[in-house]
């Protein structure tokens, strides 16, 4: 039996009287990577943040592995969501290592020796072992966003978040962090992802999900969405994008 | 009298004042620093109640002269029947005024981490107490500690405020000297030249102390 | 009994506010050549100009107006209590006013004056048409700070025995005994003064604004 992971209900959210999340409706199964594009603006960000009650949504539920999120038990919940940032928002008082081992050990309580090895373990899995006494300002972009998704890893999540993980990046740095994701998707991680990077989407992605002004105007699967989408919003916006980003950077 | 008269008379004095100053400024500095942090949490992360208590306070604090804080404490408070000595109604005054000032430095600190810290300390399961100690603060009280050395020297100085209503602080010290040799301008002078010493030396050390604590891209711009 | 006193106390208000306007005045009026010295000058000027003003930063207020109202006489210069305040209360905040339009100035930054003499203006032009007015920004919210810091140390000309607000309060009480309320209305006085100072402010700044401009500073 496929497990759903994560069921998103109806979700809505206003700021003020501006609706930025319309009534979304999604669900995201056990090893699959879901890809979230679309117009800034539109909603995106916000309903990664209402995932993981980082804000709070006005309307709708939202389960993971059956048990509803609330903002009682968010705390707990997140532990089991790793979330990625645009600018990464590695802590920036504390080194490589620590930024990855501190959520073991504060939050999940594990000894020093465990937590450590734990994190070693990430850190060499995105490519930085030998970066972890470096405190951030020390690290380039890319492995900055490298050093955080192993933060989020390492609490062993049942789900990961990314939200436009490369948008901040130079150009030349957004390679190794999409092989890491790449690789990431492959190990059969469940993952829900906003970007920009076609190239991503359509090597690892089971679904493109399209959204705009807080609704999803269309999904299916990438080679559906890329070749022959079936909303003219798609079409001129798929356009827009490879205009502005070029070819893609991933074949 | 000469100058090297008036020095060789009058040093022991003012230096037995200074040793109440500094210990003045020491005691504040330190109670300051506790409430201060208590004040700006209240302030930043508390609730309604809280909040508006905190922001009252502070602002209450910082927008009457500390002259008038010290008299109310010292000449006001007999009125129900709480008499303190120069020497308290001082400590006192000046920790309460010193928690104000270091809690507002300590909330621009904690406004210029920005709030991606925080959402991320969220994002990996901490509650909202356990990011405020293990990942705002510790990034906040480094980059304050520019604004707090500063607010030391300024409470230095401002002690001298005590001699107003009697405690036995340097400035106190220099006045009885004076009105014993007429020597106004000298010893006032060399008075002057005391603190302008004491403020000197401690900003040089300060400034090192700052250079040896800073963490790599945790620079911290001097104002 | 605080409305019997405060036609009293209000009367030592405004002494208050003429030793701080006076106080801020002359501090101004210091402080600009001094600052200007210190970003533009020789280096003598500069040395000369950043002794100034760190000197008078850390010499206490009260120790300042000791020196200049019992001081100085002894030197045959002799002024009334309220002149030597405005002296103490001027000299002080020039240096810290200094400070202000200092950093003020630098902060707006080289390639300013660069691009500015680069379409050919003289230097006198790209200062006036170019650093000058993002420096007034820059320089805004610490001026209004040392705004109110002259305000509140202005109690200080008590110890001179000027009749200023807390002068007049504590006259108050010795006839009347009720030292708390009479002090706590001085309070308020001072807090509805230095509240409005800043609120006022706040509005030049908003006036003042361009959007993506900011002039955060944290200050005493």
């Amino acid at each position: 039996m496929i497990q759903v992971v994560l069921k998103i209900e109806d979700l809505k959210k206003n700021y003020g009287k501006a609706e930025i999340l319309k009534g979304i409706s999604l669900e995201v199964k056990k090893g699959e990577t879901k890809v979230i594009i679309g117009p800034s603006g539109t909603g995106k960000s916000t309903l990664l943040a209402c995932v993981n009650r980082l804000v709070e949504p006005d309307h709708g539920r939202v389960l993971l592995e059956g048990e509803e999120i609330t903002s009682r038990n968010a705390h707990k919940m997140r532990q089991k969501i790793g979330y990625v940032f645009q600018d990464f928002n590695l802590f920036n008082h504390l080194t490589a290592l620590d930024n990855v081992r501190i959520g073991l050990i504060k939050v999940q309580k594990l000894s020093k020796e465990e937590a450590t090895q734990i994190a070693l373990e990430q850190l060499s899995k995105v490519g930085l072992s030998e970066k972890a006494s470096l405190y951030p300002s020390q690290l380039s972009g890319g492995q900055k966003q490298r050093v955080a998704i192993a933060r989020a890893l390492a609490m062993r999540p049942k789900l990961m978040l990314f939200d436009e993980p490369t948008s901040a990046l130079d150009p030349e740095l957004i390679g190794e962090v999409l092989s890491v994701m790449i690789d990431l998707a492959r190990s059969g991680m469940t993952m829900l992802v906003v970007t920009h990077e076609l190239g991503f989407a359509r090597t690892v992605a089971d679904e493109i999900i399209f959204m705009e002004n807080g609704l999803i105007v269309e999904q299916g699967p990438p080679a559906l969405i890329f070749s022959n989408p079936q909303k003219d919003r798609t079409r001129q916006f798929l356009r827009k994008l490879t205009e502005l980003y070029g070819e893609e950077r991933i074949k | 009298m000469s100058f090297w008269q008036i020095i060789l008379l009058s040093m022991p004095k003012l230096l037995s004042g200074l040793t109440v100053t500094l210990y003045m400024t020491v005691f504040a500095a330190s109670v300051g620093l506790f409430f201060g942090i208590v004040l700006c949490l209240g302030r930043v992360y508390g609730n309604k109640f809280a909040r508006l208590l905190s922001s009252g306070f502070i602002e209450l604090i910082r927008g009457t002269p500390m002259l008038v804080q010290l008299f109310i404490l010292y000449y006001g408070l007999p009125v129900y029947g709480i008499r303190l000595t120069p020497l308290v109604a001082a400590l006192i005054g000046f920790s309460i005024n010193s928690a104000a000032y270091q809690a507002e430095y300590l909330r621009g600190s904690i406004q210029s981490i920005g709030t991606g810290q925080m959402k991320a300390a969220l994002s990996i399961g901490m509650k909202k107490w356990q990011a405020v100690r293990c990942i705002i603060l510790p990034q906040a009280l480094r980059r304050v500690i520019p604004a707090w050395t500063n607010e030391f020297i300024y409470l230095l100085k401002y002690t001298s405020m005590a001699y107003i209503i009697g405690a036995p602080e340097m400035m106190a010290q220099a006045k009885f000297i004076a009105s014993r040799n007429f020597e106004f301008f000298k010893v006032y002078l060399l008075t002057a030249a005391v603190y302008l010493s004491i403020v000197w030396v401690l900003s040089f050390v300060f400034s090192h102390l700052e250079k040896r604590l800073r963490i790599p891209g945790m620079v911290v711009t001097e104002r | 009994m605080v409305i019997n006193s405060l036609p009293v106390l209000l009367k030592g208000t405004l002494v208050t506010v003429e030793l701080t306007i006076l106080g801020l005045g002359l501090g101004f009026l210091i402080a600009v050549p001094v600052s200007f010295a210190q970003v533009y000058g020789g280096r003598v000027a500069r040395l000369i100009c950043s002794l100034y003003e760190r000197t008078f930063r850390s010499i206490p207020l009260l120790v300042l107006l000791m020196l200049v109202f019992y001081g100085l006489p002894q030197i045959g210069i002799r002024f009334a209590p309220f002149v030597s305040c405005v002296l103490g209360l001027g000299i002080r905040s020039s240096a810290y006013q200094s400070q202000i339009f200092r950093g003020a100035i630098l902060s707006v930054g080289k390639g300013q004056t660069l691009a500015a003499l680069s379409i050919g203006m003289t230097p006198f032009e790209s200062f006036r048409y170019i650093v000058f007015p993002q420096a007034l920004r820059f320089s805004l919210a610490p001026w209004t700070n040392e705004f109110t810091i002259v305000l509140k140390d202005s109690s200080m000309a008590y110890a001179l025995g000027v009749v200023e607000l807390l002068r007049q309060g504590s006259y108050i009480i010795s006839t009347t005994y009720e030292p708390m309320v009479i002090f706590l209305t001085c309070a308020a006085i001072y807090l509805l003064m230095t509240l409005s100072a800043n609120k006022l402010m706040g509005y030049v700044e908003k006036k003042l604004q361009i959007p993506g401009f900011e002039t955060k500073e944290v200050s005493h």
